[in-house]
């Protein structure tokens, strides 16, 4: 008899928490909100990067909502985004994503940081059909999973130091360069080794080192000693902040000569400052810069966009393209609902997947697997007084690298 | 791999003179690491998975120091200082409460703190990864082509230095006597009124010490962040596991011999294989040893 009494207990308790956790299933417009919904490292290993994206999420939605927000229906709607912080861990992140979808009813995403956490929860947004604007995950591999809710208005990592081989063909008409690379053993850096492959294929240039560095891994002085009796014309390098710090640090260690140096992450690791003698002539990608000519209604030019975001968030002397980006995704949201004139998640998704757009980040378009194909990635070359000059042809380079040890 | 034989070995000779001292150099701070943890198994029993992040937070607190102004060698007596106070907190606050338990307790305990202090790093510092520009000239040789920071031989000289003065005091003073008797017999020890329990604060704070140094000589020569002392810990537990406890020349040549095989194995297979070598020599020297003790074992029937 008590045991079933129990039992009708028990019983009750999980009918009301079902009920609780079904509950505010539908907050995807809350009045006049329009609510979308991210799961961002605010602490952990990626919190620096992700703060610069929820900055630049945050200043966006601020900037157009102070221009009349969203307008669906004749009827104006203000945006806000619904964050979680996901510790820099996948399986949190994906997690979270659920919730988001789940629980607060969100229908409409902004990406995580970074192509791992992007990875991790782009399969769940598309599990329930809900569309997601990511503005980090710049990975190849993003976009060969036939994601149908995945759209990306970044440059994909590929394309992030092909630029350097081609500048290199460019500056060295008939001569038969050899290449050396290190990258590391990462779906990223992996990623950018495969455009400079295919690049390097083109030009016919020799790729005499190809080292993978593991992920644990602070030291490259044995890939260094060999780029030192090769004598390649040029030293391609990409791993993240660590992979920069180490490289720029041993490379004016070991006294490295080489005409052309290019790598990845240079801004994050800061090399111009720690060394400046080694920086001198970096080839280094960015995916904006707050010189490009290109401008949209909200933000009005990069430079203006660059001024604004200073002026709101005034701890940043210089901006990060993490937080342009992040700008820009939301920008993304904006034109789409107006552009569909409707809140149903497949219209609006379809309504992206047909944007066009000049913005203050750079054109975007979306291609068939959602990454944007419509904006180049840049690349700058750092001076001898470490600031970042933007080259787009070999004219504007230095070549060979002032080098003075 | 052949043409990288060949380059090593006919082109270009003069490149072993680079990797020899590569290696000895990042031998001598991996020798330093490895001999602290070598020292807490020992006496204590006590297997510290946080190894490799006391190194880091050695690390960490040059870097502030250098944002003070202080330059890192400058610094290096107050980073062991701050360190050995730290290991005694540390000791009291939770390794005091596991030492008795059993293996997995302490292998718990320490992994736990390894979190913790990783996180509480990474709330202080940030995620970035950072460097110390020691601003010592290089020495170059050969054309340019070997070249030596000078702070690579300052570390070298500093590891060497510490290491001697360890040595000295296990083998002179009272108190490194008081450490051997416990590792030896804790019981007996005991009885002959040894306080084990200082002996035991007193063993760990010194490799929290020796782990701040080998962290001060490790952001002045690579880089330092949050999450980069699972690779102190894991070299120092292959170091350690290979000599065998208690055997200080023995750490100190197999952490050169990790150096240079590390160098080696980089040119010659590629870098991808570099961080793989010091598993390698992990395994065949375990595989050695259990053909050497084969001889001598006998089966009790």
């Amino acid at each position: 008899m008590k045991i079933k009494r129990y039992a009708v207990a028990f019983g009750a308790m999980v009918a009301v928490g079902v009920a609780g956790m079904a509950g505010p299933a539908a907050a995807k417009v809350d009045g006049d909100t329009i609510i979308l919904g991210s799961a961002i490292s605010l602490t952990g290993k990626y919190a620096t990067n992700g703060l610069h994206t929820q900055r630049g999420y945050d200043y966006a939605v601020k900037v157009i909502n102070d221009k009349g927000g969203v307008t669906v229906g004749g009827k104006s709607y203000k945006l806000a985004v619904k964050y979680y912080d996901d510790e820099s861990t996948p399986a949190r992140a994906s997690q979270l994503v659920e919730r988001l979808i789940q629980q607060d009813g969100v229908e409409y995403m902004l990406g995580p940081y970074g192509s791992g956490l992007t990875k991790a929860v782009a399969p769940v947004s598309e599990k329930f059909g809900v569309p997601m604007v990511e503005a980090e995950g710049a990975s190849r591999s993003l976009f060969t999973q036939g994601y149908k809710y995945l759209f990306a208005v970044l440059s994909t990592s590929e394309q992030y130091l092909s630029t350097a081989v081609h500048l290199a063909a460019e500056a060295n008409p008939g001569k038969e360069l050899k290449m050396a690379m290190a990258f590391e053993n990462d779906p990223f850096s992996l990623d950018v080794r495969e455009g400079v492959v295919d690049a390097a294929k083109q030009y016919n240039i020799k790729i005499v080192i190809d080292d993978k560095l593991p992920a644990d891994l602070s030291d490259m002085s044995a890939t260094l000693t060999k780029v030192k009796a090769l004598r390649p014309d040029i030293l391609i390098v990409s791993g993240h902040s660590k992979g920069a710090a180490t490289a720029a640090r041993q490379i004016e260690e070991m006294k490295i000569n080489v005409p052309m140096i290019a790598m990845t992450h240079c801004e994050a690791a800061k090399v111009q400052e720690k060394f400046p003698r080694a920086a001198n002539g970096f080839l280094c990608p960015t995916q904006w810069v707050e010189g490009l000519p290109k401008r949209d209604d909200y933000f009005g030019s990069a430079a203006d966009w660059n001024a604004g975001f200073k002026i709101d968030n005034p701890s940043y002397t210089s901006v990060p393209y993490q937080s342009a980006q992040a700008s820009a995704a939301v920008l993304v949201w904006k034109e789409a609902f107006e552009a569909a004139n409707s809140f149903d998640k497949s219209t609006v998704r379809d309504a992206i997947a047909a944007l066009e757009m000049e913005t203050f980040y750079g054109d975007i378009k979306f291609s068939e697997a959602g990454n944007n194909i419509a904006k180049p990635m840049f690349m700058r070359q750092i001076d001898a007084s470490g600031g970042y000059n933007l080259v787009v042809s070999a004219k504007d380079m230095t070549f060979p690298r002032n080098v003075a040890y | 791999m052949l043409d990288n034989l060949q380059l090593l070995f006919v082109w270009a000779p003069v490149m072993n003179v680079q990797l020899i001292l590569d290696g000895i150099f990042v031998g001598a701070v991996f020798a330093l690491c490895a001999y602290g943890l070598a020292l807490v198994w020992g006496v204590m029993n006590v297997k510290n998975l946080a190894q490799g992040d006391f190194v880091i937070m050695g690390g960490y607190l040059a870097f502030a120091m250098h944002q003070w102004g202080i330059h890192p060698i400058v610094a290096m007596p107050l980073v062991m200082i701050i360190m050995f106070i730290f290991g005694w907190a540390v000791y009291r606050l939770i390794i005091k409460r596991v030492i008795d338990q059993d293996m997995f307790v302490s292998l718990l305990a320490t992994f736990g703190l390894s979190l913790l202090m990783q996180q509480v790093m990474n709330l202080i510092f940030g995620p970035e990864v950072q460097i110390i520009d020691s601003h010592l000239p290089v020495f170059d040789a050969f054309d340019n082509f070997v070249t030596i920071p000078s702070v690579k031989i300052v570390s070298l000289v500093l590891a060497a230095a510490l290491a001697v003065a360890v040595v000295l005091f296990m083998k002179k003073s009272r108190t490194g006597q008081a450490i051997r008797a416990t590792a030896q017999d804790p019981r007996a020890a005991r009885v002959l009124g040894i306080d084990t329990d200082r002996i035991y604060a007193f063993t760990f704070s010194l490799n929290a010490a020796i782990c701040g140094a080998a962290g001060v000589l490790v952001s002045v020569i690579w880089v330092i962040q949050p999450f980069y002392g699972i690779v102190y810990s894991v070299r120092s537990f292959a170091i350690v596991t290979a000599a065998g406890l208690g055997n200080l020349p023995a750490v100190i040549s197999m952490g050169f011999g990790l150096g240079l095989i590390e160098q080696y194995t980089g040119i010659i297979l590629g870098a991808e294989y570099q961080v793989a070598a010091a598993v390698v020599m992990l395994l065949v020297v375990l595989i050695w040893r259990q053909i050497q003790m084969r001889r001598s074992r006998q089966v009790v029937r």
